[in-house]
């Protein structure tokens, strides 16, 4: 009995962090970030390894989408909107040790909207007119004109708050506040992060986690299946969900995320331009088809450039509902015959194998279609930048980006004065009342006008081990989140 | 000896500033912007314009190919455009993936399909030779990247002996790389352990046709003293000349296996470059490539050199 009970005691002990509750982690990611510095690039690997974990902003998202505080615990707005005040958690320190103040704040955000930044979203910072600082607790930001969308901006990766001392190895060797420190990063294979003893909150359960990148499908499935990898918040191949699904040891998480998936439309194109024509076309798809045959059931339906999720979405899907008669009519009204349409699609599957799909709903209304494959750079050159196509598919990821219907320059080239009045006003409205109003004639403008096709909500399908709990079920942005995550029986 | 060596290396120089000429011009011409693709649909033209300046992507082509090639020579290859560490850094991380992986790949092939060949050639028209025959028929034909696969699934999801991906480092420990590296290297060496082999076959039956193999034999060698000593090194040439081609192959070519096994190789790191216009990193890479094929090119000539005397004097 005693040997027994020794040799027991010797299995405990050499198998000790088995039985002791796991505090690592493995992590999936198809992409791997080019560097480590959300102020630097807009690439979304950045932010899914530090958002929250090793950097953090003035606000932040929280897993609903919310806006909490962040490195500042409170803050208020002066009566005609154009003056925020922030005040500072105490005791933050950097990374580093050393400790963060309102000079860090100040630093970030007029580094941010520098005549010289290269911040991949410098219009969040647009209408700043000056920082500062009355007490190293305080900011005080002064706005040319009220924005009522200020904190929401502050939340974003690439308003996080960094260090003058730091900044400079971002890149490489990140140094934030946040609840993990950076560790290692084995170009091509993976990054660690630790715990962050030093936190001024609530400290996380883990000790270590590691995002290991796996870009293929069938690897990313083996490495799950093999144990390797504990969670892929972001899975890169739908078609093998299902076999997870039946997997006790595994849970599938579906959750939503910013992503409007649309046709987009060259608006200033013949004959494009006609209302009637991208009317026409967006009666001839069947959304339901796409989202079971591109994306293997995971989507929601959507009827205009807004996030289902939003309490301020508006259902508008009936308005462009299937519907190939009312297609052909609309095309014999614009006066339009034997229509070919060049389709540009960049390499994700949504756009690959839904424009395969809209191609051969498009012909069932006598549309034909060219479609060209592109490479990301060679559609933000062509597509993007010059303008140069007719149709395309796109998912846009950016949270509450209807703003960009304001931009006649954008590359689908919508211009309606109304509509880029609305969207100002917008800009410094204040009252959430009114607001909401705005959002939704937003939305049903560009929906009146079809400026594009709608197609759906890019769906979050991710897999994780059973066993874990407090990861992002959604993705308000592109995040994973590690403070609440743990293991448990 | 010494003026055969000579002309091989003037030829090689030659290639290599034609290559890097060639390499230079195409990779400008493909349409497509590292700044704005670093920054993504949201990024308004002044910060793209600024990033575009950082890079030095403002500068003429001359001036810029001048910097390039000046820089290579003097050992300096730039900073990559989106991982901002020094090109070479990411080069050598990444070609302590790739040789190893190509050598232990190549190491296997060599060690099955030398012998297996001999063996197929002595016994030649025997169902041993036809069954070997058949063998490396089936390895030439399945697909390497399906025949991994196969690997993964067998080994790392059904016995979990190895994981079924990633490279944890050589700072991990010796053993721990090389296991991670032994899939993989098996995936790749397979097929180009068939071709070996049938290689070493042919080579060696047409040598033992040879007169002086029969001569060797009327003074009394055995068989296989006759084969070993004689047929063998006359039948190395062909195999050498794949050997250096394979080599080639294995050290660029291992892009898909990478994938399947998520290796942080060359391959990857050349795809990854080229998807994100980081044309700096996917110039100086394929240029160390070219350098290394032209580099075995040059090795095996003078093996052949070795192995064949007559081939010394040059012509």
């Amino acid at each position: 009995m005693t040997k027994l009970f020794t040799s027991a005691a010797a299995i405990a002990l050499i198998a000790g962090s088995a039985f002791a509750q796991q505090d690592t982690i493995t992590i999936g990611m198809q992409l791997e970030p080019p560097n480590l510095d959300p102020t630097g690039g807009a690439a979304a690997a950045i932010d899914e390894v530090v958002y929250s974990n090793i950097f953090e902003g003035l606000t932040r998202f929280g897993p609903d989408g919310s806006i909490q505080p962040g490195l500042a615990s409170d803050w208020s707005v002066n009566d005609d909107g154009t003056v925020y005040t922030f005040t500072l958690r105490d005791g933050v320190t950097f990374h580093d040790g050393s400790a963060m103040d309102a000079e860090d704040v100040i630093f970030s955000l007029d580094r941010a909207r520098a005549e010289d930044s290269t911040n991949a979203q410098k219009a969040l910072f647009a209408g700043i007119e000056s920082v500062e600082a009355p007490d190293p607790l305080t900011v005080e930001v002064t706005l040319s004109e009220p924005n009522g969308n200020f904190p929401f901006n502050m939340a974003w990766g690439d308003a996080v708050i960094v260090a003058p001392e730091s900044i400079e190895e971002a890149a490489t060797a990140p140094v934030g506040t946040g609840p993990f420190t950076f560790t290692e990063w084995v170009q091509g294979d993976h990054v660690t992060i630790s715990r962050n003893d030093a936190y001024w909150g609530e400290a996380p359960a883990l000790a270590t986690a590691t995002f290991k990148f796996i870009s293929d499908g069938n690897a990313a499935f083996a490495a799950m299946m093999a144990g390797d990898v504990d969670a892929f918040p972001v899975f890169p191949a739908p078609e093998l969900i299902s076999q997870f699904e039946a997997d006790p040891r595994f849970t599938v998480i579906e959750g939503s995320t910013e992503g409007e998936t649309i046709l987009g439309m060259n608006n200033a194109l013949a004959p494009l331009d006609n209302v009637k024509v991208r009317r026409a076309i967006s009666h001839a798809i069947n959304r339901q088809d796409i989202i079971d045959g591109a994306m293997f059931g995971y989507g929601t339906p959507i009827g205009t450039h807004f996030a289902p999720h939003n309490p301020d979405y508006v259902d508008l899907t009936d308005m462009s509902a299937h519907d190939p008669e009312a297609a052909k009519a609309l095309l014999a009204e614009a006066g339009v015959e034997n229509l070919t349409l060049r389709l540009m699609l960049p390499p994700p599957t949504y756009a690959r194998r839904g424009g395969e799909i809209i191609a051969a709903q498009l012909r069932d209304v006598g549309i034909e279609t060219e479609i060209s494959n592109l490479e990301w750079a060679q559609w933000l050159e062509q597509v993007f930048k010059g303008k140069d196509f007719d149709l395309t598919i796109v998912s846009h990821t950016e949270p509450a980006d209807i703003n960009i219907y304001a931009r006649p320059e954008y590359y689908f080239q919508y211009d309606n004065a109304d509509f880029q009045a609305l969207i100002e006003d917008l800009a410094v409205e204040s009252d959430p009342a009114k607001r909401s109003e705005m959002n939704k004639t937003a939305q049903r403008t560009i929906a009146e006008d079809y400026v594009n096709g709608y197609l759906f909500q890019l769906a979050k399908v991710g897999v994780a081990n059973a066993k874990i709990e407090g990861l992002w079920e959604n993705a308000p942005t592109q995040a994973n989140d590690l403070t609440e995550v743990r293991w448990v029986d | 000896m010494l003026r055969f060596v000579l002309t091989r290396f003037v030829s090689l120089t030659l290639s290599l500033i034609v290559a890097s000429l060639v390499i230079f011009a195409v990779i400008e011409i493909i349409p497509g912007d590292p700044a704005s693709y670093m920054l993504g649909l949201n990024a308004s033209p002044d910060a793209v314009a600024a990033l575009r300046d950082q890079l030095g992507l403002n500068e003429s082509l001359a001036l810029r190919y001048v910097d390039w090639v000046g820089g290579m020579v003097t050992g300096d290859f730039g900073l990559s455009y989106t991982y901002k560490v020094p090109v070479s850094d990411l080069v050598m991380q990444r070609l302590w993936v790739s040789l190893p992986l190509a050598i232990y790949a190549l190491v296997l092939s060599t060690l099955i399909a030398i012998p297996v060949g001999l063996i197929a050639a002595a016994k030649r028209g025997s169902a041993t030779d036809y069954s070997i025959m058949g063998a490396t028929q089936l390895g030439i034909a399945v697909p390497n990247f399906w025949f991994a696969m196969l690997l993964v699934l067998v080994f790392a999801v059904t016995l979990r002996w190895f994981s079924a991906g990633g490279f944890p480092g050589w700072d991990a420990g010796f053993w721990l790389a090389l296991k991670s590296l032994t899939l993989p290297a098996i995936a790749l060496a397979l097929p180009q352990a068939s071709i070996l082999a049938r290689v070493m076959r042919s080579a060696l039956i047409e040598t033992l046709g040879e007169d002086y193999i029969r001569t060797a034999r009327a003074k009394g060698l055995s068989r296989r003293q006759a084969t070993v000593r004689h047929a063998l090194r006359n039948a190395m040439i062909p195999v050498l000349t794949i050997i250096g081609l394979q080599f080639s192959f294995l050290l660029a070519g291992a892009i898909i296996i990478e994938n399947v096994f998520f290796l942080p190789g060359l391959g990857r790191l050349i795809f990854q470059g080229i998807t994100q216009r980081d044309l700096i990193v996917v110039e100086s890479l394929v240029m160390l490539l070219v350098f290394a094929v032209i580099l075995v090119t040059f090795l095996v000539d003078i093996a052949y050199a070795a192995v064949d005397p007559r081939l010394r004097r040059g012509r």
